[in-house]
C-alpha cells in the first residue's frame, strides 16, 4: 500500500503585491501563455513581486496524511491550490495520481434559493460526482450531515453550520484517492466534529491519502504521522510530527520577553532585596523553589500570594491560585526572612510561560511585591499538546 | 497493488498548455464531455432559481423585445421615423428582429456573466470550465424556445405564409448564438480581470442594435452599407429573420461565410478561454 499518489517537485509561486500591476502581469501571462513561450521569466521575480511558496518538494503515498502547518501567510492554501489544480506553479512540477478531492469550498455551487436535496445534486456534480453515483449515496449523504427533515427546504434558510455539514457530507461520500482538507473542521458543533474525524479516519483506512492543513495542533498530531511546516519561504519536512509541532509552536515564541519584569518589588515598610530562582529552563514533571527574601519594618498578618502561569501562546491563563487555595494562611513577620514556593511536578509540555507573583497585604489592598519571571518548559518527544501527563503503562 | 496504475495521473507544470497542443485538444474534448452533466445542473438550478423567485417568470423573456418591438411600430406608423419600405409587413419585421436581437444580445453577455457569477466556485475548486459555457448555453436556447413560442404567436397573427423554410430556422438561431457566445467568450479573460469590460458591454450591446438592421432594413447606399457588410451579425440575423418571415435567405454567401469564420473564431477563443483562465483564478481571491 506505499504507491506514490502525489510528487510535488521544487514547487513555487509568487504573487504580486499590488492590485493594479498584478492585473497587469495577468495580462503579460496571458500573452505568454497564448504565444506559448518557455516561460523563463517565471524563475525571476518582477517588480512587486514575492515568493508565495518557494521550492517545495514531498511526496505522499497512500493511506499517508501529511500535516501543513505554518503561520498565516506562510503560503499553505497557495500550495493546496496548486495541488488540486487551480493554479499553475511557476516553478517545478507537480504529478498527481488519482481522484483528488479538496475540502476547501465546502457546499460550492449552492444555491440559496434552492433546496438542500436539489443542492446535492449541484455540488456533487461541481465535484465531478454523476447523478447515478449520488443516487445511490444520498441517503447515507443526507444521513451524515443531519439534516434530516431540512432536506426540502432552501439553503437560505440553513444555519451556517447545517450549511458546511451538507457540503462535508457530500464531499466525503465520494471516496477520493487524495484528500485535501483545509481548515474547514473548524466549523460544526462538536459532535459534528468528531463525526468528520471519524469520517476521515475512515477514509485514510481504507486507503486515502490526505493533506491537512490547520492551526489546532491537537487536530494535527491525532491525524498525521508527518508534517511539512511552510514558513517565510523555507519549508521543511518532518517524518515525525512531534518534531514539526515544537518547531511551529517555537515561531510563535515571544521574543525579547526573556527579562524579568519587576512591577513592584516592595513598600518603604518593607523590601524584597532578593529573589531566588534555580533555573529558568524545565521539562514537564520537574519541581521549583522560588525563594524570595524581604526585610520588614512591620509584620503583615495573613498576605495572600497569588501565582500565576501564562502559556505565552495561549491567550487564557494556564494557571492561577492565591495561597487561600491551598488553605494556607501566611503571615509575615518584622525582620529578615524567606518566603519559599515550591512548584512541584508541573506537567506544562513545550511551551514559554511566564509565572508572575504578587503579594498582597490588608485584604489585597496593598501591593507588597509583583514580578514576572520567564521560564520555558520544553517539549517531551512523541508527545504533543500544552500538558504532558504521567502515564503508566501495564500489560496483563 | 496494481490499480494504482490504472489510475489517472496528472501533471501541473509552468510551461504553456501551447506547447503540446494535441494535449491541449484531447483535454479541451475530453473536458468538454465530462462538463456535460455539470452544464446541466448549472442550467437547472438557474433556471428553476430564476422561476421560483419571480412571479411572471418566462414572461421576462420575451417582453423586453416585444416592447422595443412595440416602439418602433408606433414611430414608423406615425411617420416619426421613416425606414423605408420592408418586403414583408414592418410590424413582422421588426417583432422578429428585435426578439433575434434579443437572442444574439443574450448570447453575447452569457460567457462574461456566467464566468463572474462562479467566481467564488472558481477560485476554489477545480471543474471543467466548459460547463460554464455549456450551461449558458443551455440557458439561452431555453429562452429561445419561450420566444419560439411567441414568434409563432406572431406569425400566425399576421397570417404570414408558413413554408418548410421554417425547419432550417433552429441552424440559423444556432449560428446566432454562436456568433454571440464567440464574442462574448473573447472578452471574458479580459472581462475577468478588469471591470470595464463589464461596464463597457451594455453601452456597447445598445450601439451595435442601432448599428444593425434590426428595426430597418439594410441600407443598400454607399457608405451606409458598409455598416451590414462590415458588421458580422446582420448577414446571420437577416438570414434568419429571412427564414422565419419568408422560408429563404435573400444572401446566402455572407451567411455562409459568417457561419463557418464563427466556428473558427469559437475553437480559437475556446482555447484562449481555456488557459487563461488558471492565470486569472491565480489573481482572484481564494
Amino acid at each position: 500500500m506505499s504507491h506514490t499518489l502525489l510528487i510535488a517537485e521544487n514547487v513555487s509561486k509568487k504573487f504580486c503585491l499590488r492590485l493594479k500591476r498584478s492585473l497587469w502581469y495577468a495580462v503579460k501571462d496571458l500573452g505568454s501563455e497564448i504565444v506559448g513561450c518557455k516561460n523563463s521569466h517565471k524563475k525571476s521575480l518582477r517588480k512587486d513581486e514575492f515568493w508565495a511558496v518557494r521550492n517545495v518538494s514531498f511526496r505522499l503515498k497512500r493511506g499517508d496524511t501529511i500535516a501543513l502547518i505554518g503561520p498565516n501567510g506562510a503560503g499553505k492554501t497557495t500550495l493546496l491550490r496548486m495541488l488540486s489544480g487551480l493554479i499553475k506553479p511557476d516553478t517545478g512540477c507537480i504529478e498527481v495520481r488519482g481522484r483528488m478531492q479538496a475540502l476547501i469550498a465546502l457546499g460550492a455551487g449552492f444555491n440559496p434559493i434552492l433546496t438542500g436535496r436539489e443542492n446535492i445534486y449541484i455540488n456533487a456534480s461541481v465535484l465531478g460526482i454523476s447523478k447515478t453515483e449520488v443516487d445511490r449515496k444520498f441517503k447515507d449523504i443526507v444521513d451524515f450531515s443531519e439534516i434530516g427533515e431540512f432536506i426540502d427546504t432552501p439553503v437560505q434558510n440553513y444555519s451556517s453550520g447545517m450549511r458546511v455539514r451538507l457540503g462535508f457530507s457530500v464531499a466525503v461520500h465520494i471516496n477520493p484517492d487524495i484528500l485535501l482538507v483545509d481548515e474547514i473542521l473548524a466549523v460544526g458543533d462538536w459532535g459534528f466534529q468528531r463525526k468528520c474525524f471519524n469520517k476521515i479516519g475512515e477514509l485514510r483506512q481504507n486507503g486515502t491519502a490526505i493533506i491537512l492543513v490547520s492551526h489546532n495542533m491537537q487536530v494535527v498530531s491525532t491525524f498525521s504521522e508527518k508534517a511539512l511546516l511552510l514558513n517565510n519561504q523555507k519549508h521543511t519536512f518532518f517524518d515525525n510530527v512531534g518534531e514539526a509541532i515544537s518547531e511551529y509552536n517555537k515561531l510563535f515564541s515571544v521574543k525579547g520577553d526573556s527579562d524579568i519584569t519587576k512591577i513592584c518589588n516592595g513598600t518603604n515598610k518593607i523590601i524584597f532585596y532578593k529573589i531566588d530562582i534555580e533555573q529558568q529552563e524545565f521539562y514537564p514533571g520537574d519541581s521549583f523553589i522560588i525563594c524570595m527574601h524581604y526585610e520588614s519594618l512591620v509584620a503583615y498578618p495573613e498576605i495572600q500570594i497569588d501565582t500565576k502561569i501564562m502559556c505565552t501562546n495561549e491567550p487564557e491563563n494556564y494557571f492561577q491560585a492565591t495561597n487561600r487555595a491551598y488553605d494556607k494562611k501566611i503571615d509575615l513577620q518584622k525582620g529578615k526572612h524567606v518566603i519559599r514556593i515550591k512548584v512541584e511536578n508541573i506537567p506544562i509540555n513545550n511551551a514559554d510561560a511566564i509565572i508572575s507573583i504578587s503579594i498582597w497585604a490588608k485584604k489585597r489592598a496593598e501591593a507588597l511585591f509583583w514580578w514576572r519571571i520567564p521560564l520555558k518548559f520544553n517539549g517531551i518527544g512523541y508527545s504533543a499538546g500544552k500538558n504532558f501527563l504521567n502515564m503508566l503503562y501495564e500489560v496483563n | 497493488m496494481d490499480h494504482n496504475s490504472k489510475l489517472p495521473v496528472v501533471m501541473y507544470t509552468p510551461d504553456s498548455q501551447m506547447r503540446s497542443p494535441l494535449h491541449l485538444l484531447r483535454l479541451m474534448c475530453r473536458d468538454l464531455a465530462s462538463s456535460r452533466e455539470l452544464a446541466w445542473r448549472l442550467f437547472v438550478r438557474d433556471i428553476s432559481a430564476q422561476y421560483r423567485q419571480s412571479i411572471l417568470g418566462v414572461f421576462w423573456s420575451f417582453i423586453p423585445p416585444i416592447l422595443v418591438g412595440l416602439v418602433f411600430i408606433v414611430l414608423q406608423s406615425r411617420k416619426i421615423v421613416d425606414f423605408g419600405e420592408t418586403d414583408i409587413p414592418y410590424p413582422v419585421f421588426v417583432l422578429v428582429g428585435t426578439t433575434l436581437w434579443q437572442v444574439f444580445a443574450e448570447s453575447l453577455n452569457a460567457p462574461l456573466q456566467s464566468v463572474r457569477k462562479a467566481k467564488l466556485m472558481l477560485a476554489k475548486i477545480k471543474f471543467p470550465y466548459e460547463a460554464l459555457i455549456l450551461g449558458a448555453f443551455y440557458t439561452i436556447l431555453f429562452n429561445f424556445l419561450i420566444k419560439s413560442i411567441v414568434l409563432i404567436g406572431i406569425l400566425l397573427f399576421f397570417k404570414v405564409k408558413i413554408t418548410l423554410g421554417l425547419l432550417l430556422v433552429p441552424m440559423a438561431i444556432f449560428m446566432l448564438i454562436l456568433l454571440g457566445i464567440t464574442i462574448g467568450l473573447f472578452l471574458t479573460p479580459l472581462g475577468m480581470l478588469y471591470t470595464d469590460i463589464a461596464s463597457g458591454l451594455p453601452v456597447v450591446v445598445q450601439l451595435w442594435f442601432f448599428l444593425s438592421p434590426v428595426v430597418y432594413p439594410p441600407p443598400q447606399s454607399f457608405p451606409f452599407s458598409l455598416m451590414t457588410t462590415l458588421n458580422p451579425v446582420s448577414p446571420i440575423l437577416v438570414g434568419a429573420r429571412d427564414l422565419v418571415t419568408k422560408g429563404f435567405i435573400t444572401n446566402l454567401y455572407p451567411f455562409l461565410i459568417v457561419s463557418g469564420l464563427t466556428i473558427i473564431a469559437l475553437s480559437i477563443t475556446w482555447i484562449l478561454y481555456r488557459i487563461s483562465l488558471p492565470i486569472i483564478i491565480e489573481r482572484m481571491s481564494a
